[in-house]
């Protein structure tokens, strides 16, 4: 019984690593940059797609993939972003269309998705997809163990840009004092695009790591909106560490509720979650 | 901004001096007459895709209460629509289930036709309340939560619909609907799409109510700036929880017929993103300023669709409404009636210049 339980936490700790790096681009744009990109889950369904393509017709591994298209996805983020701000933040236009804009993104991906490659599950194959490591009682499947370690090592780099750049720092401050960033004599615009093309960025490898976790289908990243979010406001927005411990809490409660109840109530967790956090605590954990 | 715009319209003036009873009769008056026209072309089919049009109607025009005239972004309209038609099949199998017992009695007894409506009723105050609680929960902090959450809420309720099998879980349920109805041509569904005439006659006259009262300024004023509206004495928290609750109540009557009008509800067709898509669609293609909006933009988007899924593929045509929702936000942020709008002033204004 009590190994039952101790998988259960092992494997929520793991999902939540993956989680981690899901959310990181939401942490970025939502919580420093003030863009509500409610699109990030199908731009992570789109790196899962760019990596099932890579790997069903070149062989390619899908880690590889996703650090290969990290540039494109980048440039793809910086795009959209020049876009949102040419046609709603300049204008100072209320956060409504912003939030539509958005919103037609996520559903156009998702559409697109469905037409190119119908309804039906995809996956990859790799090495570390079906071995398992054992510790004692303990399983650890590399299937969820390489995603984790990775994410936790994108998780690392990324704070450490954000916390000893220069650009890092103008990243995690343009949206609490634009101004201020001005008399430094530095454009506040240009480094929104370049913090939302690095949002979108992580996308890619966190589609990546979704295909080798679970086969994907168009919808799937719908699931992840009420996730991601709470565990953005969980966490506190604009806080990494944060959104680490947010992270790895609700994959341990999500992997705790599948053991108790099943894994068809696993979605309900996070907006649960969610809820409870905007009642009880919106600052989030680690808030400021 | 377009309160600018507004007052130099001149059929605003006229449109001014039509009070709310008047409007509802001319509504309805209109809607008797695109009954009449449908029942003289005699054509089955008709009543089956105006149905859904007038139901994205409601729909639009329940999501623009909030979204237009509060700038609060609902994107659970789904969970709502769904909400309104599950609790439908939640009655109605408690009419089959329990055939045998006292409620289940009851409500075999009462005959289809009326059930329906008190169905609708019914789905209306379930999902006014949960309205009124989601908006409790999220809409005392930025206005981004509450759309956070209604996103999430749909998946939420789709999770608790799947692992609820009394109502038919993942598989779905039947809810059969009668083939005749005495009273008009063209059966049962001719008289569903009656009663979602009335409820569009109902939402319309309700929104446009709101737009001209004490209450619809107070939206106004949360839209533009809610500090200062809060500083100028106005209830805000409860404005908006009037709001949610209004608008929640509209989509789940708009679903509650639903189970009747498609046979077989199923989780993912009550959950349809389509739903939230078009809510927001619709009124950002008509305008969300005035009710006229999303009237306009459903008609249209509505219609659209109807014939695109018959000729194109349904697919396809939502990503073509996903288009014009992306285009619209971003080249004509106030839809067709602010295009219109801004023409007519451009012309009045040509003439004051050259008499």
């Amino acid at each position: 019984m009590i190994e039952l339980y101790a998988n259960a936490v092992v494997s929520g700790l793991l999902l939540g690593g993956f989680y981690a790096a899901v959310t990181l681009g939401i942490a970025i744009a939502f919580g420093m940059l003030d863009v509500v990109n409610i699109a990030h889950p199908a731009f992570v369904i789109l790196g899962s797609y760019v990596a099932y393509i890579c790997n069903a017709r070149f062989g390619l591994d899908p880690i590889l993939v996703g650090l290969l298209v990290l540039p494109l996805f980048y440039y793809l983020g910086q795009a959209i972003y020049q876009i949102s701000y040419l046609s709603f933040e300049r204008k100072g236009s209320d956060s409504l269309r912003g939030l539509a804009f958005f919103f037609g993104l996520l559903f156009v991906t998702e559409v697109l998705l469905i037409l190119v490659f119908g309804v039906d599950y995809r996956y990859v194959e790799a090495w570390y997809i079906g071995p398992t490591l054992r510790l004692g009682p303990i399983d650890l499947p590399l299937r969820m163990l390489v995603p984790c370690v990775l994410s936790l090592v994108l998780f690392a780099l990324l704070q450490l840009f954000l916390s000893r750049t220069f650009t890092g720092r103008a990243i995690a401050a343009v949206s609490q004092d634009p101004t201020a960033l001005r008399l430094l004599a530095i454009n506040p615009v240009r480094i929104k695009r370049i913090g939302f093309g690095l949002s979108i960025a992580t996308a890619a490898l966190a589609g990546a790591f979704l295909i080798i976790i679970q086969p994907v289908e168009p919808s799937v990243g719908r699931e992840y909106i009420g996730r991601i979010f709470a565990i953005c406001v969980l966490g506190g927005m604009g806080s990494l560490p944060g959104t680490l411990i947010g992270a790895l809490l609700l994959g341990v409660v999500e992997s705790l509720t599948t053991t108790y109840f099943g894994p068809s109530w696993s979605p309900a967790v996070g907006f649960g979650l969610l809820l409870a956090t905007l009642a009880f605590r919106p600052a989030g954990l680690l808030g400021r | 901004m377009t309160s600018a715009t507004a007052v130099e319209n001149p059929g605003r003036k006229v449109q001014a001096q039509i009070g709310t009873p008047m409007f509802a009769a001319l509504a309805t008056g209109v809607a008797v007459l695109f009954y009449v026209a449908l029942a003289l072309i005699g054509n089955e089919y008709l009543y089956f895709s105006g149905y859904v049009v007038l139901q994205f109607v409601v729909m639009a025009t329940a999501w623009n209460i909030l979204g237009g005239y509060c700038g609060y972004v609902n994107f659970g309209s789904a969970a709502f629509f769904a909400m309104g038609a599950y609790s439908t099949v939640c009655i109605y199998s408690i009419g089959t289930e329990y055939a045998r017992s006292g409620v289940g009695k009851i409500l075999g007894a009462i005959p289809p036709p009326v059930l329906v409506p008190l169905l609708i009723a019914f789905a209306g105050i379930i999902a006014g309340l949960v309205g009124l609680g989601m908006g409790y929960l999220t809409l005392r902090l930025r206005g981004v939560f509450f759309s956070i959450a209604t996103l999430a809420l749909s998946v939420v309720l789709q999770t608790l619909v799947v692992n609820w099998d009394f109502v038919g879980g993942s598989r779905g349920a039947y809810v059969i609907r009668p083939n005749e109805f005495p009273l008009l041509p063209g059966g049962f569904i001719a008289y569903l799409f009656v009663l979602m005439l009335l409820l569009v006659v109902v939402a319309l006259t309700l929104a446009r109510g709101i737009e001209r009262s004490r209450l619809g300024f107070g939206f106004t004023a949360i839209r533009d700036d809610e500090l200062a509206a809060e500083a100028a004495g106005v209830p805000t928290l409860r404005l908006k929880l009037i709001a949610t609750t209004v608008s929640g109540a509209l989509m789940g009557m708009a679903g509650a017929s639903f189970p009747y009008y498609i046979g077989y509800l199923q989780p993912n067709s009550a959950f349809g993103l389509e739903y939230a898509v078009n809510a927001i669609a619709m009124p950002m293609v008509g305008g969300t300023q005035s009710w006229v909006g999303p009237l306009v933009g459903a008609l249209l988007l509505g219609s659209f669709q109807q014939w695109a899924t018959v000729t194109i593929s349904s697919v396809l045509n939502l990503l073509i409404v996903g288009l014009v929702l992306i285009f619209f936000v971003i080249v004509a942020p106030n839809g067709i009636v602010g295009l219109v709008r801004e023409w007519r002033r451009k012309r009045v204004l040509r003439k004051a210049v050259r008499p």
